[in-house]
């Protein structure tokens, strides 16, 4: 492969940090490296700085005061932050509920936490990947501290309708806390936390064009949690450890650059999206569309090729430099296909051979088309290898398409 | 992303015998598609029994094609009973090395191979109906894991899985994997007791046959002065007398190598 062309279409497995958002960080590195803790102007300055970068992250959530803004290392620790805090802080309660689609750091943590001692319902989605919203509200007890469910899902782009959940979840429990993984969600659609009843949300800067290795909780200002880390003072002692100041202020600038590039996602990137989308399934006989929900972030398109498996569509697609990710057992580190299209009840035929497409305001229209060029052929010439000749040749003829 | 081989590279990228044999005279099948990997085989052989053409259809990933289409290479002019011979290990050394976690596409490939050639000479494979499945997500029977663990030396559980997927999905089957594998490596024969005469001549052959070759292409050699036990007297000579490393080289190299080949417990003095 050569470095020359990437066609970068894995952006909900990272992003390409925008040069505005390294500029601002620079001068933190050698400049202004003092610690905000201490007593002089070098690093006392760095306060100041940090104060209104959480007032930014703060807009962006959409909250009522930058005192419920917490800064951490990564999208997983503010899910751990949240629910462990939680579950420290009040001790009587035993049970927990999410669903079978969350990231890894949620759905590890619950594993951890059965082992613990705690009851964990999973609730299961339909076959567009939206969350069934009664299993969740069926599974409330007394005893459930916790309802946590993402905002949308890393691998389908299907949105749940969080808001409607916490305000649900509150009329049959007040007393359980719901926490929301919005790290698929940050930068793609509005957050606007403070307009709804969740009590916790956790972001990722590298999600939206921030570097890799800082994000934020959403605390609101009702709900108590214990700290993960203890040490010192910062993060209002709910979080010790040094202020990493580069890339809180590189993850408050790539936050407003993407508040602004909202409406952008939205529009020219969801254009693009949805001609890769109509151009796969159109072009490419044995192409599937799995998550055809119409609440999906605008960015996510999850295709299967029957009778294909994914690992070698992605190594073939490497060597035209097109990047994307696959829901297959062999490019993950378990034997296991996708959790996500599984619950989803994606047909086997289809389940090895999904590829996640995920744009970002960086994706051109050139690169839609090279990627729509490069496709067909690809898939063509690995269907020849496939052992399922018959079947291949009924879907053609099933599809009329040559 | 996988640290592929450039030998594995070259076969899922430019497949060889890919297709099918309207004629074959063999086809046997491994894998599933629910599974996530599957392989058809197909063979043509002449009246010699000699492999005259082989062709392959592959559902999986890069190294389950590479792995499938050397192999195809390998068994095209050998007698079949020839080519009954051929072990995973020798799909793994002919592609270079496979990822560990890759190993059981060379499995695949081997189980493949050995389902076209029962169905060449028309055996009955037999599947009986009370045949104790271990991994159910991956449909794994006891008899198969146990065959896999003897004949690639399997120790943990890891290597259960990398071969032969078993317990690589929900992980429920691990407690009995482990337990099989505890069985098969206790029921391995203890390390045959040896009286001193039987030692002496077992070391220098393996002092003869890998060491010396060794130490003599550094000008430097080796000489079995005693033996006490396990303790292991030994006198380097020429070079290797001299050299400052002397001490690593009767570590590494040759208590490591007699070790292996002898047994474990070996102990190397230098006098």
């Amino acid at each position: 492969m050569s470095d020359s062309k990437i066609i970068y279409l894995d952006n909900n497995a990272t992003t390409k940090v925008d040069e505005r958002v390294v500029e601002v960080m620079l001068p933190y590195f050698s400049q202004y490296y003092g610690n905000p803790s201490s007593m002089y102007e070098l690093g006392g300055k760095n306060s100041k700085v940090i104060k209104e970068a959480r007032e930014r992250i703060k807009e962006f959530f959409g909250a009522n005061s930058s005192k419920e803004i917490y800064f951490t290392a990564s999208g997983s620790e503010s899910a751990n932050m949240a629910i462990r805090g939680v579950l420290s802080a009040d001790k009587s309660k035993n049970h927990i509920i999410t669903t079978k689609v969350e990231h890894a750091c949620v759905l590890n943590l619950c594993k951890q936490l059965e082992k613990e001692g705690y009851n964990i319902d999973y609730a299961g989605v339909n076959a567009s990947g939206e969350v069934n919203t009664d299993e969740i509200y069926n599974a409330i007890t007394d005893k459930t501290a916790l309802v946590a469910c993402m905002y949308a899902n890393n691998e389908t782009g299907t949105i749940f309708p969080v808001r409607e959940i916490a305000e649900k979840v509150k009329t049959i429990n007040p007393k359980t806390k719901v926490f929301v993984d919005a790290v698929q969600a940050a930068g793609k659609i509005e957050l606007n936390v403070k307009d709804t009843q969740i009590d916790m949300m956790g972001i990722s800067g590298h999600k939206f064009h921030a570097p890799k290795g800082i994000g934020a909780l959403y605390v609101n200002s009702s709900t108590l949690i214990t700290p993960l880390v203890i040490g010192g003072h910062q993060e209002n002692g709910k979080r010790a450890g040094t202020e990493n100041v580069p890339f809180i202020v590189g993850m408050a600038e790539a936050a407003k650059i993407a508040q602004e590039a909202l409406l952008f996602e939205n529009t020219e990137v969801k254009r693009l999206r949805d001609k890769l989308e109509k151009g796969l399934l159109s072009r490419i006989y044995n192409a599937r569309l799995n998550s055809s929900a119409q609440n999906r972030v605008p960015n996510t398109t999850n295709i299967g090729f029957e009778y294909i498996e994914g690992e070698l569509i992605l190594l073939n697609m490497n060597d035209y430099g097109i990047c994307a990710s696959s829901g297959s057992a062999c490019t993950s580190g378990s034997l296991d296909p996708s959790h996500v299209l599984k619950a989803m009840g994606v047909p086997f035929t289809a389940l090895h051979g999904s590829i996640r497409f995920s744009l970002s305001r960086y994706t051109t229209e050139d690169e839609i088309n090279y990627t729509l060029e490069k496709m067909p052929p690809i898939i063509e010439r690995l269907a020849k290898i496939s052992p399922y000749q018959a079947e291949l040749t009924e879907l053609q003829e099933r599809k009329g398409l040559k | 992303m996988w640290d592929y081989t450039e030998k594995v590279i070259d076969h899922y990228k430019n497949p060889r015998n890919v297709g099918s044999i309207e004629d074959a005279d063999a086809v046997g099948e491994a894998g599933s598609l629910s599974c996530g990997d599957m392989l058809k085989l197909y063979l043509k052989v002449d009246k010699n029994g000699i492999i005259t053409d082989a062709k392959f259809q592959t559902f999986g990933c890069g190294s389950a094609v590479a792995s499938s289409s050397i192999l195809t290479e390998m068994v095209i002019g050998k007698h079949i009973d020839e080519a009954r011979k051929i072990t995973n290990k020798q799909i793994v050394d002919a592609l270079g090395g496979l990822p560990p976690e890759k190993m059981h596409c060379s499995v695949m490939g081997h189980e493949a191979l050995e389902a076209a050639i029962s169905n060449y000479y028309n055996e009955e494979i037999t599947i009986s109906s009370d045949e104790e499945i271990v991994c159910h997500c991956f449909d794994i029977s006891k008899t198969f894991l146990e065959n896999e663990i003897k004949s690639n030396n399997l120790k943990t559980l890891d290597d259960v899985i990398n071969y032969t997927k078993a317990g690589g999905a929900c992980g429920r089957c691990h407690g009995k994997i482990k337990e099989i594998l505890d069985n098969i490596n206790n029921q391995q024969p203890k390390q045959e007791k040896l009286t001193n005469t039987q030692m002496i001549i077992k070391i220098n052959n393996i002092i003869e046959k890998y060491i010396s070759p060794e130490l003599r292409k550094d000008g430097g050699d080796i000489e079995l002065i005693d033996v006490e036990g396990n303790k292991i007297k030994v006198k380097l000579s020429g070079r290797c007398g001299m050299c400052n490393r002397s001490q690593l080289t009767l570590t590494h190299f040759v208590e490591a190598t007699l070790k292996e080949h002898v047994n474990s417990n070996i102990e190397i003095v230098q006098v």
